[in-house]
Order: C-alpha cells, then structure tokens, then sequence
C-alpha cells in the first residue's frame, strides 16, 4: 500500500459541525467526517451547494468551531482550545483562496495592502523593505507586475484578481492551502491560466491543496483523491481515476453520470442517474465508514457493502 | 434547409460610456431555424448576452443598434423604438430566462400571481379562468401539488425550483423562441441535468426555438443542435454542433476546446491562452484574436477576415481557410480530439 509511506499532513476525525439559531434544535452541517490529507498531495472535496464541503474547509481553519471530533495538522490538535503561539502558527501555514475574487478583495485597498495584510497581522517581517521585498516576490510568483502593488483591485480582471488571491496566501509561506471553488467563477481561458499556475506552484513549494469544489471534471484533473459530500457526510473516498472508474456510492454514481461532457455524441447518449436518499434501508443496520478496498472508502451497512463487493468483483 | 425564423444580419451595437463610445456587437449575423436549439458560446464581455438582447429591445439605456437588421416575422426588430411596439414582441413572441432564479423573481408577490400577470397582460386571461391556466402551466414544468404552490412565494422554493418557475413565466405566452441566459449556472449539477431536460420536454411539447447562452461547453454538448462561437462581439465560427466539436477551424475555437480540464492529461499543463480579451472601446484591426494567437498570420493584424464556407452549415472568420494561407496545424489537443472522435465514429 502507498498510503502508508506518505506523511499525513491534516487528519480530520469524526468531525461534527452545528450551527445554533436562537433556542431552535443546531443545525448540524457536518457530521461523522474522517480523512487524511497526505504532505504533497491535492485532496478534492467535491459536493452540492449546502453540503458542508465549505464548512470543512472552514472547521480546519478555524473559523467555525467544532463540536466534536478534533482536527491534526502535522500531529498537532488544532481544532477546539489551543495556545497561543499554536494558533499564530496555524494562521501563518494555513491558507485560504476564495471561490469569488470580486467579493474577497477589499475594493478600498491597495493591492500593495491586501497582499501584505497576513504579514502585518503576525509581523512576520522585518523592516519596511523586507516586506516590501516579500510583496514583490509573491506577485511576480503568480505571474503578476511588482508595480500592480500601487492599483486598486477594480483595475483588474477576474484572473487577475484571483492572482492577487493566491499572492496573499503565498506571501504567508503557507504549507497547505485550502482552495475553496477557485475558478468556479472565471471563464474557461482563464480558469486554465489559473489552474496551470495553482500546479506549478505546488511542484515548485511542495504545497499541499484542498481543492473544494462542485464540479467534477474540473477536480479530476487537478486531485489525486477525491472525497464525495452529500448534506454533510463524506459518502466515498478514493483515488480520483478509482473513483470514476469504480463509483461505489449511488449518490457518487448519480453525481458523475449528470457532468456535462464536451462531446456531442456522448451528451446525446448519456442516462442521467437520479440520487434517492430512499434506497438506504438504515433503519436496522446503520451505515459504517468502511475501506472496502485499500484506499477506496464508502459509507454503506453490511448489506450495501456486500453489495458493493459484488460491484468491485465484477 | 427551411427559411429562419429570425435572421439578424451585421448587427453592430454601441454603448456610450462616460463620454466614450464602447462598439459591443462588431457586425454579427446569425440566423435562426424553427424548432432548433442554438448555442451562442462565448467569454464573459464577448458580447453573446448583448447580442440576444437586441432581439427583446432589451439593452440598456445608454445602448443602441447602430446598424444591421434582425427580420422577424416580416418585420425589422432593429427599428423598433417605442415600448408599446416591443411589447409585441417581448414576452409574447419571444421569451427570455435568466441566469440567477434568486433574482429574477420578485420576492414580495407570490409565484402563482407572477405567472398570472403574464397571462393577464399578453393573453387578456382573466380571473378564475387565468388561475386555472396558470396551476397548469406550473404542472407543466415539473412543479408537484401546483395547486399548494401557487400560493408561495419565491422564498418557499428551493434554487432549482425557482428557476423552473422563471421558465413557467417564460413560456406562459408560446413564445416561438426562447432565449436562455445561463440558465444552469447557478445551479448543482445533479440539478442542471433536470433543467435541461425540462427545457428539451418543453421544446417538443411547444415547439420552441431556443437560444442558450452559456460558456459551458459541456451544457452545449448537450443542448445544441447547432454553436455560435462569439468572441469580441463577433460571431467567429459557426455550424452544427458536431462539426464546431470535432472539426473546429478557428484559431480561438481550439483554444477554448483544448483549455477544458475535461480535455486536458493529468500532471500536465493545460493549454492557456494568452493575454486577455482586446479592450472594446478601441478600434479592432484585424482579427480580433490575433494578438492572443501564437500563430497569428501576419494578415490576421491588418485585415479582418471574412467568412470562409467549410461546409453548407459551417463558416469561419480565419484567414487560415483562404486558399493562399499557409497549412497551420490545431494544438496537439484538437488532433488529438479528432482522431479520437474519428475512432469512435467507426
């Protein structure tokens, strides 16, 4: 197994997220989700609107709070109450591109600014220079001028703003980045610029990536794994080229027959698959996480997992 | 083939914007077959909503059509000028869908009385009799208990459902054709498929010409019969859906074919295309994409190509099809895509 010769960067364990309204029952977004992220890899997290994948993304970072379960990075517990120091040190190696970078920069600040606004909140620089210095290098990484330092951020096009988003994760010499939709709102010519720059620089700094995401082909080419969420819970897990060959899960299964594929003759032809949450019989026997092959996890009971042996068999 | 039924010939459509003028259409000609299903493809600022919404009258204040004709049932929609005459068209004849269903339904009337309106206004309906009408309509597009939801308002429904109640005000009239602006973006893909086939059951049912307007090229695949390729408010290429997948001429076609993730091979780059869109409120010379065109021919800056036949439903504006160009080869990716469909055709 190759699992085990890669070092885990991020365990996420029986985690469980709620929301609470006013005296109503909380709002469980996440529930029961448990994986690795392995140093080095692009971990996809793939589900619909409302799913909770954001919510993850969010719980590992710290800014929703866990309800139960706990969340590793590098070893360390990062989830609940942590010191101090800890919690800067998650700031600074942990960081975030949002899905809409017409929403997620400051319009009233520089570019020069919002880049450089992780360094002033750790002070993680020097002098003045150095900053300045750090600011200039992160820009030219992602493919953008250093005199772009001094614009405003509605001097530029969606691409380019979504450069200037990943310059301001960059900038903090982060060790994973969670990436939550961040091309869902370019158009196609851009998206691969965008895409082709999120790869190089992951080679050239060893990153690591979460990749969130709702759409599927874009996740295959981009993630070495891929995990399925629908209303909260991972329901399978696998390498991405195991995950579409062998879909397991029939939400996982519906959710792969509806992409659209750019080929005429294909589209025409395919069935669309439709997801009824009515085929799981949990009444008696409840669903188990359960690695059915090494590295292939499904969410079933003990009738679907024969099942799904069966599946795998044939 | 038979005659169109809309047929808009070297449209150019200008905005005028803080002092400057912006030339957004650059001379489009399109024509439109009863019954078909038309894809209009296209970046964002290519022109492909601007373009549709000249057939609705649709553009906003500070726009105009500046020249060109759109026939439609005999009559030249670019000379229409009062609202009165628009209402004719608008809504009647031809419908529109939007992209974002959160945000094309009024949040305060509830969703039976927004259908309602439609019919009272363009069919002369009136109460218990357009009621009626109107619970069956919402049948029609797949709403279950109409009867319950007619009484709902917007925030009741979910996003999908939102967006079949904007078809249902859409096609309340029989429009002969409808426009659809992106009308799966918004939505989950598991969703997107039901869309979809919900405009297809309505297209026979009605018997309905649409135009998508989409920048998925996976949603194209599935709707269109025939693509419009539009880039800096022109119409680049255009033919029959196979012949714009598997045997794409222009130079901007293939880029955005072989950019698409589902195209490309893992651990390599995707193809990217350089640069950006030209700025439109400078004059274009040329082809529009030649400077984003690694192999742009030296004619390409100088002058604009017109359309080259390739087949009797396909035409491109490259100078690559002259007979006196030079054989320049598509990407590795568009062969690679020929042959493959090539393959799979045997």
């Amino acid at each position: 197994m190759i699992a085990d010769t890669r070092e885990v960067l991020v365990e996420v364990k029986n985690l469980r997220v709620e929301f609470k309204g006013k005296g109503k029952k909380p709002f469980v977004a996440v529930k029961n989700v448990t994986f690795d992220i392995y140093k080095g890899e692009t971990f996809g997290l793939v589900g619909e609107t409302g799913s909770g994948k954001t919510t993850i993304g969010r719980a590992i970072i710290r800014i929703n709070p866990v309800a139960e379960g706990e969340i590793r990075f590098k070893g360390q517990r990062i989830s609940g109450i942590i010191p101090k120091e800890l919690d800067r040190e998650v700031t600074r190696k942990i960081q975030m591109i949002f899905q809409d970078p017409m929403a997620s920069l400051n319009e009233r600040a520089k570019v020069d600014y919002i880049v450089s606004e992780g360094l002033y909140n750790t002070r993680n620089y020097k002098d003045e220079k150095d900053r300045q210095a750090k600011v200039e290098k992160a820009l030219l990484e992602v493919g953008l001028l250093p005199e772009f330092a001094s614009r405003f951020p509605h001097e530029f096009s969606g691409g380019q703003r979504q450069r200037i988003g990943i310059a301001r994760a960059l900038i903090m010499e982060p060790e994973f980045i969670i990436c939550d939709e961040p091309i869902s709102s370019l158009d196609v010519s851009i998206r691969a610029q965008v895409l082709n720059l999120m790869s190089s620089l992951q080679k050239e700094k060893s990153l690591t990536y979460m990749f969130i995401s709702h759409d599927l082909s874009v996740v295959r080419f981009i993630a070495d794994r891929i995990a399925v969420i629908h209303k909260g819970e991972i329901v399978e897990l696998a390498e991405t080229e195991e995950l579409f060959r062998n879909p397991l899960h029939p939400y996982t299964r519906a959710l792969l027959s509806a992409i659209p594929v750019p080929d005429p003759r294909v589209e025409r032809e395919k069935k669309v698959l439709v997801y009824d949450p009515r085929v799981h019989d949990y009444s008696v026997h409840k669903p188990k996480w359960t690695e059915i092959r090494p590295g292939h996890f499904v969410l079933g009971n003990e009738a679907e997992l024969s099942q799904y042996e069966k599946l795998l068999a044939s | 083939m038979s005659e169109p039924i809309l047929s808009a010939r070297d449209v150019v459509v200008k905005f005028s914007l803080r002092g400057q003028i912006l030339t957004a259409i650059r001379g489009a000609s399109l024509d439109l077959y009863e019954g078909k299903t038309l894809a209009i493809v296209g970046e964002s600022g290519s022109g492909k909503s601007v373009f549709t919404k000249t057939f609705l009258g649709m553009l906003d204040a500070n726009g105009w059509v500046d020249s060109g004709s759109i026939m439609f049932e005999g009559m030249d929609l670019a000379k229409l000028k009062t609202e009165r005459e628009w209402l004719k068209i608008r809504g009647k004849k031809i419908a529109m869908i939007f992209q974002d269903p959160m945000t094309a339904l009024n949040p305060l009337r509830t969703v039976g009385m927004q259908i309602q309106e439609v019919l009272e206004l363009h069919q002369g309906l009136k109460g218990e009799e357009a009621k009626a009408r109107t619970i069956e309509i919402l049948g029609q597009v797949g709403i279950s208990d109409p009867a319950m939801r007619y009484h709902q308002y917007p925030h009741e429904f979910s996003g999908g459902m939102r967006q079949r109640v904007v078809i249902a005000i859409a096609v309340a009239c029989n429009p002969r054709i409808l426009i659809c602006d992106e009308p799966t973006t918004a939505l989950d893909v598991t969703i997107q498929a039901q869309i979809l086939e919900l405009i297809r059951g309505l297209q026979k049912k009605l018997g309905l010409t649409i135009i998508y307007i989409t920048h998925d090229l996976g949603v194209v695949a599935n709707v269109a019969d025939d693509v419009a390729v539009m880039y800096a408010g022109d119409i680049i290429e255009y033919g029959t859906a196979e012949e714009i997948f598997y045997n794409a001429q222009h130079p901007y076609t293939w880029a955005l074919l072989s950019s698409l993730p589902q195209l490309g091979i893992k651990g390599q780059p995707l193809y990217s295309i350089r640069g950006t869109p030209p700025n439109l409120f400078n004059e274009i010379k040329g082809d529009a994409f030649a400077p984003r065109n690694p192999r742009a021919l030296k004619i390409d800056f100088v002058k604009r190509p017109p359309y080259f036949q390739v087949s009797p439903t396909h035409y491109a504006r490259t100078w690559l099809l002259d007979p006196r160009a030079p054989k320049v080869e598509p990407p590795a990716t568009i062969k690679a895509m020929r042959a493959k469909y090539a393959r799979d055709a045997i």
